[in-house]
């Protein structure tokens, strides 16, 4: 880099200081429904997790030796991340096969996936006994590496990265750093492929992770497929996601949305749900090869047999025939019904695997304390407010300012 | 310098490439001579003197071993009491069983360890270490004997669990509750001498034996073997237990790692470039449909070629 362009990349960051903190008062109507209850739900939230924190996990949760993984786990970690899948999926579309559509909406993705990353991921902290501690896969006390939850750990720290390199421009365009911006946007497609790998394993590495607890998981939903099948599902769990988001950005964001996005909203969602029932038919074709190869027809007619059917008829066949019907017909509505039901799918999934299943004979089983809820509610509702900051200031939704040329 | 191939490895696995190569938990090989012990429960009196010399070794809370109230219902360990002594009304009269930690010869809590908080030692205890654990319970998840125990309300919790007198054999003595043992029905030696102890005992005395050690093959093997002279699951064991070693259900997904870090790239980096190229082929298309358009309309002045 000549002088010159180090002074000017010098000067960019020296007038962001000033401009940054004029940027941190909020913007728009400050009382509203949803401010008021998740502001409340913040600020309980907090207590809570000072209280975790003061008295130990026991003292806020309902996890016992029995049940070391509740929802902070099951939900927050194992369920995130798979809704995070949106991202790398997009990003793969966009960037790798030039699938131009989608470019208006791949920022707000990305920006979703890794704030998902940031919090959900970070949640783990709260779960862990000796936060402390949670350096050590990284400084090398010690690598485990035979360990899949060492692989995943270091994906997730990677992952973000790769995360915040993809979303990098928007900060740059934001912040006004013209000179930053070009070498960013040019890191992008690397980014992309580095996360495309990373997002692969630990999204089947989160499956992996119960390989271990073969003897405690129901037959029906154990299988040595588990990593295969958390990757697809993360596909589609991604996708579906991106299309609630899509629906939702539409309304609550609107002024920020360029008029030409509108038009081709449609197009964006048709072709969203395309990818979301392609998945779903490969993942539900593997779950039914599975349930035969496996010979689980006997479990069928006890209780679990029966939740097994709610989840695998109600929430990924149903879905998925209304996906179907929805891009044969053109219609939104349909599609975005069997968004919900697929998101409802997912969650039904990782939970059953990572907490209702497991153990599913235990005498007294676990279910989650009203705080566990609250402080979930609470991660959850904070990485709403941050990714609403964000589009509100930054160029996630509304186009680059002129002063850009390429496209990332 | 010398770089020891254990740091390289290290290294490796810090790049999220090489997470999976050789070793796997606790290095158990065939030749590696583990310690065993040997609970002969057709001997046990149920008298929990190990559980006392165990709870004061450990620095835990003392059971009274006389109070034979606790006989009322089955108990399983805890994070203050690492063994337990239960009673099981049989086909064949009263047993009593020590339960503790099992020591398996490829600990599947050690390989799920991130840190290596969990360790398999090479003489073979299983030991938890407080500086490298963060806490995060997936040694309990993977454990198929349920044994590694949290201390869910504290504020710096410990997993807790039998840690086989480690540092007690280290100094050449047995391990507390064997030498707390008044009848002899635990017994301390190699795994192999253990064994050869056990079937011997079963070929003896096969009308007073169930012709099984529990621990033999379970998970892969442990340490802590026992023999019985009933089934083994009408005193409190889980017989479903795979006789696989537990990281082995690991393994396949482990092995695909690398193969997934070289290919897929590569695919993906080679799909990138085909894109452009195409993209780039079909913007010179436009470009010459777009001049002829021009061409017939009117003549292009010359630097529109360059856009």
């Amino acid at each position: 880099m000549s002088n010159g362009t180090v002074k000017a990349l010098n000067q960019e960051i020296k007038n962001f200081i000033p401009f940054f903190l004029e940027e941190l008062k909020p913007k728009g109507k400050i009382i509203t429904p949803f401010n008021v209850i998740s502001g409340i739900t913040i600020f309980i939230g907090i207590i809570l997790i000072i209280y975790r924190f003061a008295f130990g996990l026991g003292a806020a949760t309902n996890l016992s030796d029995d049940f070391p993984w509740g929802i902070w786990i099951g939900f927050d970690v194992v369920t995130g991340v798979a809704f995070a899948g949106g991202a790398y999926v997009l990003t793969c579309a966009v960037y790798v096969f030039g699938a131009k559509k989608y470019h208006p909406i791949i920022r707000a993705t990305v920006l979703n996936g890794f704030l998902a990353y940031v919090f959900y991921a970070g949640a783990l902290l709260l779960d862990l006994g000796r936060p402390w501690n949670v350096v050590n896969p990284i400084i090398g006390n010690e690598f485990g590496y035979s360990s899949v939850l060492f692989l995943v750990a270091w994906h997730f720290l990677l992952y973000m990265m790769a995360q915040f390199v993809e979303f990098s421009p928007a900060v740059a365009e934001w912040a006004g750093w013209r000179k930053l911006r070009k070498v960013l946007g040019s890191l992008t497609i690397g980014a992309v492929i580095f996360g495309i790998t990373l997002s692969t394993l630990h999204q089947s590495g989160l499956g992996a992770l119960f390989m271990m607890a073969k003897d405690k998981i129901h037959p029906l939903w154990y299988t040595e497929f588990i990593p295969i099948l958390f990757f697809v599902s993360s596909v589609f769990a991604g996708l579906s996601l991106v299309i609630i988001e899509g629906a939702i950005s539409h309304r609550v964001f609107r002024d920020q949305i360029p008029e030409d996005h509108h038009a081709t909203e449609e197009d964006i969602t048709i072709g969203l749900a395309k990818g979301a029932a392609g998945a779903m038919f490969a993942y539900f074709f593997l779950k039914l090869l599975v349930f035969i190869h496996e010979h689980h027809w006997t479990y069928l007619g006890t209780p679990m047999g029966y939740w097994f059917l709610v989840e695998m008829i109600g929430f990924v066949a149903i879905p998925l025939a209304i996906f179907v019907e929805g891009v044969r017909t053109r219609a939104i509505t349909p599609i975005r019904v069997a968004a919900v039901l697929t998101t409802i799918g997912i969650i039904l999934n990782r939970l059953n695997i990572s907490v209702i299943a497991y153990k599913w004979d235990a005498p007294f089983h676990y279910y989650p304390s009203w705080m566990e809820i609250v402080i979930t509610m609470t991660v959850i509702f904070v990485e709403i407010w941050v990714f609403r900051w964000v589009v509100l200031r930054m160029p996630v939704l509304r186009k680059s300012p002129d002063w850009v040329e390429d496209s990332h | 310098m010398s770089i020891s191939r254990r740091k390289f490895l290290g290294w490796m696995g810090a790049a999220g490439v090489a997470s999976t190569v050789g070793r796997s938990a606790g290095a158990a090989t065939e030749t590696t001579e583990f310690v065993g012990t040997l609970v002969d429960t057709t001997r046990c009196i149920g008298c929990r003197r190990c559980e006392e010399a165990c709870a004061k070794e450990n620095g835990n809370p003392v059971p009274d071993p006389d109070d034979v109230s606790v006989f009322e219902k089955e108990r399983v360990t805890d994070y203050k009491a690492w063994t337990v002594v239960n009673r099981y009304e049989t086909e064949k009269g009263i047993v009593s069983v020590k339960r503790q930690c099992m020591h398996c010869n490829q600990a599947a809590c050690a390989s799920a360890c991130l840190v290596n908080a969990m360790l398999k030692k090479e003489d073979g205890p299983v030991i938890w270490r407080g500086s490298k654990c963060m806490g995060c319970r997936y040694c309990m998840v993977s454990c198929p004997f349920d044994m590694p125990k949290y201390e869910y309300h504290s504020v710096i919790p410990k997993v807790q669990k039998c840690t086989y007198c480690f540092s007690r054999q280290e100094e050449g003595k047995l391990p507390a509750c064997v030498e707390a043992c008044p009848v002899e029905a635990l017994r301390f030696g190699s795994r192999r001498e253990m064994l050869k102890i056990a079937k011997s005992r079963i070929a003896r005395q096969p009308d007073e034996y169930y012709n099984e050690i529990y621990g033999e093959q379970e998970a892969g093997g442990t340490s802590w073997m026992y023999l019985s002279k009933v089934p083994f699951d009408q005193i409190g064991f889980n017989t479903g237990i795979s006789k696989t070693p537990y990281p082995e259900f690991t393994k396949g997904f482990l092995y695909g790692v690398p193969v997934v870090f070289v290919l897929w790239p590569t695919f993906l980096a080679g799909m990138s470039i085909l894109t452009r190229r195409r993209e780039q082929a079909d913007e010179a298309d436009n470009k010459k449909a777009d001049e002829k358009e021009t061409a017939k309309k009117e003549a292009p002045p010359a630097d529109d070629a360059k856009e």
